[in-house]
């Protein structure tokens, strides 16, 4: 081959390589905008002022003058509505048979609709469940269930070869002639005037129970089961890795038994995730009784499991690097084996083992499967510490994949599973950051 | 100056002190290994506590019907348990995510260890580290919510992008390579026009090939966007991590010996790294592609979200864009209905999928050992 040739072949692998790198970089963008930005919207939108009378009611939030005064302008706004749906009501009863059956449907249609949009109508009964209580509290979600009431959505079956097509047409057009129809106008131009949309940053998402299955609230049920559940797992996990690491390390010279002991770990480490889940039910569970049924302790143990070859390779590549001239002064003043690895050894080797402890923390608090037959229920009430030993837990991990997939309204409450999703992603992020940070300073301790 | 009394007296033990010195360090040893040998009694303890809930399943049905048939019904009257479509679906997806993961994870892994210099890898670190810590449902979430929407309803163009971006770069280099091999017979004054003459017909050839392969992918309608494709493409990207990371440790494993013997014989980087590095290192990076496939076939909630959860064989069983079912995603999704009824065969049978799974986790980590092991002796360390 010419030279040029191969000077043009050496060029392109290196930028195959760095096609690749950027690809990667991109890949994780893709993947983490999204979340970013539709979970920021979690914490900050435009709330209505349905918001403002929720959190009123619920979490007793807001001026005691202000909201209510705000809700009542609205509703003055909304009266014309309310008005004229009324002066129908009577036009109906007036009307013939015919009449009657003519706009029955269309006008029940409707105000559906409008109690979707703006909450129950004056003077109805309140309803049970805590989503039909309000309108939208979300103005980008007003706005959609505005467009619900004005136009049609239907679905054009004319040419059977292909999937029906989904067409608009405005829902003016079923009351046109009757007292119904500047109904429609009304509610384009003053929506804003009947919900009153306003920036607002709703950090208490983190510490807000969720009411209503997620429909409202935040996700602090999730934070706190999260928390138990990754505290509770490094509660086993930390004594039996570093121990272990230091029996390897330390107290045992390489041969059968650290071969043997190594292999097992590496099988630990590639046990799927799923399994230990299984393997938690079946023995945790169902043999050791640790707890009724599904319990945070349960799931703990079985986490616990889950991180230990971390914890363990970790702590054992922090003890190794520890120069060996530390444990040989510690020995030659007369302290013993054991004293020297917890006053000398230990110490020095504790921000790599922290490194390794907080990885795990990371991936605890991430891992869905093992939690799911152990720990995991999708609706549940903060518990307090006792609790911990006898109850089940809502978790971030296993309730981004509830609500995200089993909840009876997934299409509503898309910007809680966002936010939820940022929640957790943000929650592990900042626990390896901290180690790679921790890493950093490892490194430059051990180089000056 | 005498040596207080306090301290000549510790400093010497008697008979017995010692002796319970001494036994004390070997209890304290005793208790140190009972510790250590936990993680053995955990893996003992799993592959015990899932047989032992797996084995009423294969007494009372056999194992030939979960390995071969095709019915999965495994709550219908009378039931069926015919797993294979599961395992062909863990297979496929496996296989989907590893052609996404190894070139791209290999190619990443080159670059970190030969061509980037030392600062410039500090910036790409993290970004293989963050890919690793997005917990797998955070990946799920992604694959459902966002990219399964995108490739229902602009699959087709959004493949045939992917198909120019990755074809155009290759079908470039291929063009200029092949019609230098071609021409190289010719000498003299033809050789440059021969050369262009062969690279013109070459070019226009790759081409019409590549306007048809896209054509065709941008033809592709798909039905479901929670599909094989999508979830190979995100096992991928999850698998990456593991990938980069343990082939650069091959990589940097094979020393500057190697590479500096060969760029003093006048390869250069790409043939170096091609020619040598790649070969010294090549059961380290075996190894790599192990732990990826381990990675992706062991994952649960990305399969269980986003795959659609279908259990039959794609026909042809490569169409990437049909749903399909995993190991992973039966064992979390049957278990909920029946877990109310243990003991029944419904409860025991997913203990048995649990089986498989483990011994093809164990079988892989076993080779993935064997080999990391084979490339130290090699390399003589």
């Amino acid at each position: 081959m010419k030279l040029g040739t191969r000077k043009l072949l050496d060029k392109a692998f290196s930028g195959l390589g760095l096609f690749s790198i950027a690809l990667i970089a991109a890949s994780l963008l893709v993947i983490l905008l999204p979340i970013l930005v539709r979970g920021a919207g979690a914490f900050w939108f435009r709330g209505t002022v349905e918001f403002r009378k929720l959190m009123f009611d619920k979490f007793e939030r807001g001026n005691r003058r202000a909201v209510p005064a705000e809700v009542a302008q609205a509703r003055a706004a909304r009266q014309p509505i309310y008005d004229m749906l009324a002066a129908f009501d009577r036009e109906m009863e007036k009307g013939g048979i015919l009449f009657r059956k003519k706009y029955e449907a269309p006008l029940d249609e409707l105000k559906s609709r409008l109690r979707v949009l703006l909450g129950p109508f004056p003077g109805e009964a309140r309803p049970a469940l805590i989503r039909e209580q309000y309108g939208q509290t979300r103005w980008e979600r007003a706005l959609l269930k505005a467009q619900d009431v004005l136009m049609v959505e239907s679905y054009d079956y004319a040419d059977p070869t292909k999937l029906a097509k989904k067409t608009h047409s405005p829902r003016v057009e079923e009351f046109r002639g009757t007292t119904l129809e500047p109904l429609f106008a009304y509610v384009q131009e003053h929506l804003e005037e009947m919900l009153r949309p306003r920036r607002t940053f709703y950090w208490r998402f983190l510490t807000d129970t969720s009411l209503d299955a997620h429909f409202f609230g935040g996700v602090w049920p999730e934070m706190l089961g999260t928390l138990y559940l990754t505290l509770g797992s490094m509660l086993f996990a930390i004594p039996m890795g570093v121990i272990s690491a230091i029996f390897l390390v330390e107290y045992s010279r390489e041969g059968r038994l650290v071969s043997v002991l190594r292999m097992f770990i590496s099988t630990l480490a590639g046990v799927p995730s799923i399994v230990f889940g299984l393997f938690g039910l079946a023995f945790f569970i169902h043999t050791m009784h640790v707890s009724h049924s599904k319990s945070v302790l349960a799931g703990s143990l079985t986490l616990a499991l889950l991180v230990l070859p971390t914890i363990i390779r970790a702590s054992e590549e922090a003890i190794r690097a520890v120069p060996h001239t530390y444990k040989e002064a510690a020995l030659s003043v007369g302290a013993s084996q054991w004293r020297t690895i917890v006053t000398v050894i230990l110490p020095a080797a504790l921000p790599g083992i922290l490194t390794g402890i907080v990885i795990s923390m990371g991936r605890a608090a991430g891992e869905t499967a093992p939690i799911i037959f152990t720990a995991a229920v999708s609706v549940g009430q903060p518990l307090s510490v006792l609790e911990t030993f006898t109850q089940p837990t809502p978790a971030l991990s296993w309730n981004v994949y509830n609500i995200s997939t089993e909840h009876q309204a997934v299409d509503e409450i898309r910007h809680v599973q966002y936010g939820m999703v940022l929640t957790l992603v943000v929650l592990v992020l900042v626990l390896n950051l901290a180690a790679i940070l921790l890493r950093a300073k490892v490194s430059k301790k051990l180089k000056g | 100056m005498g040596v207080p009394r306090s301290a000549s007296r510790s400093l010497v033990l008697s008979k017995r002190a010692g002796r319970i010195q001494r036994l004390g360090s070997l209890a304290g040893k005793g208790l140190l290994l009972a510790v250590t040998s936990s993680s053995v009694l955990a893996v003992l303890f799993i592959f015990y506590f899932i047989a032992r809930d797996a084995i009423p399943f294969f007494r009372s049905r056999g194992v030939a019907e979960l390995f071969t048939a095709l019915e999965w019904y495994p709550s219908g009257r009378p039931p069926a348990f015919g797993a294979l479509s599961i395992f062909v679906g863990s297979a496929l997806v496996t296989v989907g995510a590893i052609l996404v993961a190894v070139p791209l994870g290999i190619a990443t892994a080159v670059c970190l260890s030969d061509v980037l210099p030392f600062r410039a890898r500090q910036y790409v670190k993290p970004v293989i580290e963050m890919l690793a810590a997005i917990p797998s449902v955070a990946y799920g979430f992604f694959a459902l919510v966002v990219f399964a929407p995108l490739l229902q309803e602009s699959g087709g163009t959004l493949l045939s992008a992917a198909g120019w971006v990755v074809g155009a770069p290759v079908a470039a280099l291929a063009v200029v390579v092949l019609s230098e091999l071609a021409t190289a017979r010719c000498r003299g004054a033809w050789q440059p026009a021969a050369r262009w003459g062969a690279a013109a017909a070459l070019g226009v050839a790759a081409l019409l090939g590549l306007r048809w392969a896209t054509r065709g992918l941008a033809g592709l309608e798909i039905s479901s966007g929670t599909n094989a494709l999508n979830v190979s493409i995100i096992l991928g990207i999850m698998a990456l991590p593991t990938v980069v990371s343990v082939s650069e440790d091959a990589l940097q494993a094979v020393g500057r010996e190697l590479r500096e013997g060969s760029y003093a014989l006048g390869a250069t980087r790409a043939e170096t790294v091609v020619r040598v590095v790649i070969p010294a290192a090549s059961s380290g990076l075996g190894a790599a592609v192990i732990l990826g496939v381990m990675r992706a076939i062991g994952d649960t909630m990305v399969v269980w979200m986003a795959s659609g959860n279908a259990s039959h064989i794609p026909k042809p069983w490569y169409d990437l864009t049909q749903p399909v079912r995993t190991l992973t995603a039966t064992i979390a999704g049957d278990m909920g209905e029946a877990d109310h009824v243990t003991g029944s065969e419904r409860y025991s049978v997913l203990f048995a999928l649990a089986i498989g799974l483990l011994v093809v986790c164990f079988t892989l980590n076993l080779l993935s050992e064997w080999a990391v092991r084979s490339t130290k002796r090699r390399m003589g360390r």
